[in-house]
């Protein structure tokens, strides 16, 4: 089931067009990385989830219904342009937040204590956000976004500005809530981070969609039977479905070989004909990684 | 709602709020009497200025007053001699009169250091002038006594006829006291109270908090909320304010042991009762119960509800104008050229404010106080003096219809503008953004 479908969104500002015709749909209980360069779009299409701005036209379904304010409730927000009121103390900022959410004073007290203890903030509670550290304003500003239990946590270039501890603490808490049943959207420009959390993906560039699906199908699609292996002692001809693709003098009679296999030939019949003529020392396929796919799409489109 | 009291919390609970709020009441009147006090300090005790007199002619007699000494010259003294004199001593200036014929007096001269005032030189022409005068007088054989019984001082005492007929003691000086200063309080608190809501918009558009924020409201809903909050923590000061200022005023009349006379109480020494005056040495004083009974006379409550009127009316007005001009910049310093537009009928109406009180039945007065620009100053400068109901209620009516409108424009101007960073803005962007759709 889908907790999300977007359908045939457009958004243009006044000279240029934000969004035309995207539509995704995001699997409920999955971490969805929505990926595009700078200026593609992600901040506009995420920002009319959050009915921020509305569409020029297209609909937006939640759980199979209409967007509609109630739909603040169970959602959360983490902006990529994010602050909180620096002269306003922790506790009270988060209340205010969870309350901004829907929760009563009361929830939002028990919640956002809850959250400081987990993550060890509980000596700050009493104090401004201008006297925390920048991390400790990150975990703060987590915190709002996840208090009140939303079943659909949106955001936005999330690991843009946090430390390597920080963010790695964070990932944590994000695997945690999706198999708690929390469905993550991320957007990103930075694909590493999406290697690892995404089970799906859905790349926007100049404003349109270019790609979707879950990652594995990706990856799948777009592997193309290519092997590096590393060797002791030369290669020989090979037969005609195996075609060398580079080759590399690696010294004192090692090398590096790319060999792709062509008309699906297994890599068992690679390896059958490499033993007998080589000494093997690694052998692996090639992968492509999602920042490789994500170059070529976007390369790709340039050039059309 | 919840914006609206997370303003009013977060300001209301600064140290700062709280100083403000008592002290204010406290440190006006402090100044005020302060300045009075010295300024009669000075009056008293300034430096005797030491003034020569060459008077050649022999008419003049200058009595010593409490600012200046004459030293008469000799008369056989020639004007060079004493002007060199003169220079050596630290005296403040040196007069010459010549001999002069009394139909036509000239060649009167004033030799000083430093450039004299314009209250000086025209305390010492008036001088000369009435002497000439009773010179001339003297030679149609006028007595000194009768000249003297010339000299008249009167106080205008100034009634309103009301239209049941009733007679009511006006006051002018009490209508253009209560007229200025309500006037004039409005005008800073517009601007106090719309620079705050600026800050704050600016605030939360640079900590980036504002985004958080309208994803959970319209932001509409959160100018509107800011306004109203800021709004909110203006009456709260204003109305401790009255509070204080009520309980002081009754306090020091209890000091001196007056209390408020009721109107019978008045009547009673009109009449010229001394009966129940006679614990009560102040009350003989009928200048004192004269301004007493004015005082009691001021529509209070009249007064004081127009005035809140008009304050939230004004303040709503252009504080949505402040607001919208905080969600357009990145910070205070890009503030200043989109103030410019927005204080300018602020500052046209508090200049205004001065001939308002003038004429406050003239036509540019009723205008002034009809547009919803200015009619928060205006008006209130009027209100002293009494105003018709029906430009009241016009004035009122349109007033609201303003600030509705200004609220709407600026809330379209906002609505794009927080979520704008780093953007040049310009008034023909600014136009672009009122124009977007949503």
């Amino acid at each position: 089931m889908n907790i999300l479908e977007a359908k045939g969104i457009n958004k243009s500002y006044a000279q240029h067009k934000a969004l035309s015709d995207v539509s995704i749909d995001i699997p409920k209980q999955s971490i969805f990385g929505l990926l595009g360069p700078n200026g593609a779009g992600k901040t506009t299409l995420i920002r009319i989830i959050n009915q921020i701005i509305e569409a020029d036209s297209g609909t937006i379904l939640i759980k199979g219904r209409p967007l509609q304010e109630s739909h603040i409730r169970m959602i959360g927000y983490l902006p990529e342009e994010r602050g909180l009121y620096k002269k306003m103390k922790v506790g009270e900022q988060l209340i205010f937040l969870g309350q901004l959410r829907g929760l009563s004073k009361k929830e939002a007290l028990q919640k956002s204590q809850q959250w400081i203890k987990k993550l060890g903030l509980k000596p700050w509670w009493n104090k401004k956000v201008e006297d925390l550290s920048k991390g400790m304003a990150q975990k703060v500003q987590f915190i709002s976004t996840v208090m009140h239990e939303p079943e659909l946590i949106i955001l936005d270039e999330p690991f843009s500005g946090f430390d390597p501890v920080n963010a790695n603490l964070i990932k944590d808490e994000i695997l945690e809530l999706r198999d708690k049943g929390c469905t993550v959207i991320f957007s990103t420009h930075r694909m590493e981070s999406v290697e690892q959390l995404c089970d799906h993906i859905a790349m926007i560039n100049k404003s349109e969609k270019i790609l979707d699906g879950s990652k594995k199908d990706i990856k799948e699609d777009y592997r193309n039977n290519t092997y590096d292996l590393t060797h002791f002692g030369e290669i020989g001809p090979l037969s005609e479905n195996f075609h060398v693709l580079e080759r590399e003098i690696l010294g004192e009679g090692h090398f590096r070989t790319a060999i792709q296999a062509l008309n699906g030939e297994s890599p068992n019949n690679l390896l059958k004909e490499l033993i007998v003529q080589t000494e093997l020392q690694s052998f692996m396929e090639r992968i492509p990684s999602i920042n490789d796919i994500f170059i070529a799409k976007v390369e790709g489109g340039n050039h059309e | 709602m919840l914006v609206i009291k997370r303003e009013f919390l977060s300001r209301v609970k600064k140290r700062s709020f709280l100083i403000a709020t008592i002290l204010t009441p406290l440190i006006f009147p402090a100044i005020i009497g302060g300045m009075i006090y010295f300024y009669m300090e000075d009056m008293k005790s300034a430096d005797k200025k030491n003034v020569q007199v060459l008077d050649e002619s022999g008419y003049f007699e200058l009595n010593d007053t409490t600012k200046y000494t004459y030293i008469y010259l000799p008369r056989t003294l020639s004007l060079e001699t004493a002007k060199t004199a003169f220079n050596a001593t630290e005296d403040f200036a040196l007069i010459h009169i010549p001999e002069f014929e009394l139909d036509n007096p000239e060649g009167f001269t004033m030799y000083s250091k430093t450039n004299p005032s314009i209250t000086e030189l025209q305390r010492f022409t008036g001088q000369f002038e009435h002497k000439i005068r009773d010179l001339k007088l003297k030679r149609f054989d006028i007595a000194q006594s009768t000249l003297d019984s010339l000299n008249t001082q009167i106080s205008l005492r100034s009634v309103n006829i009301g239209e049941s007929g009733e007679e009511k003691e006006s006051s002018a000086v009490a209508a253009f006291g209560i007229g200025y200063a309500a006037g004039f309080l409005i005008y800073m608190f517009i601007f106090i109270y719309g620079a705050q809501v600026m800050q704050g918009v600016i605030e939360e558009k640079s900590s980036k908090i504002v985004e958080v924020i309208v994803s959970t409201l319209r932001p509409m809903q959160l100018m509107v909320g800011k306004v109203v909050g800021i709004a909110s923590v203006g009456l709260t000061q204003i109305l401790i304010w009255i509070a204080l200022i009520a309980v002081l005023s009754l306090g020091i009349l209890a000091f001196f042991n007056i209390s408020m006379p009721s109107p019978e109480d008045i009547e009673l020494i009109s009449e010229g009762s001394q009966a129940m005056t006679a614990n009560n040495p102040l009350a003989n004083n009928p200048k004192l119960m004269q301004g007493m009974k004015i005082a009691a006379d001021i529509p209070y409550l009249y007064l004081i509800v127009s005035f809140i009127f008009y304050f939230v009316g004004g303040y709503l007005m252009y504080g949505a104008l402040f607001a919208a001009v905080g969600s357009a910049v990145d910070s205070s310093q890009e503030a200043q050229q989109f103030m410019f537009p927005i204080t300018i009928p602020l500052i046209a109406s508090i200049i205004s404010l001065n001939f308002v009180l003038d004429n406050p039945e003239s036509n540019f007065s009723f205008w002034l106080s009809v547009i919803p620009f200015t009619s928060p100053i205006a008006m209130m400068g009027r209100i002293g003096f009494g105003v018709p109901l029906w430009e009241l209620a016009l004035s009122m009516a349109l007033l609201v219809l303003g600030f509705t409108f200004t609220i709407w424009v600026a809330g379209r101007i906002y609505r794009v503008g927080i979520l704008m960073h780093g953007s040049k803005v310009n008034y023909k962007v600014l136009a672009k953004w009122f124009m977007m759709r949503n």
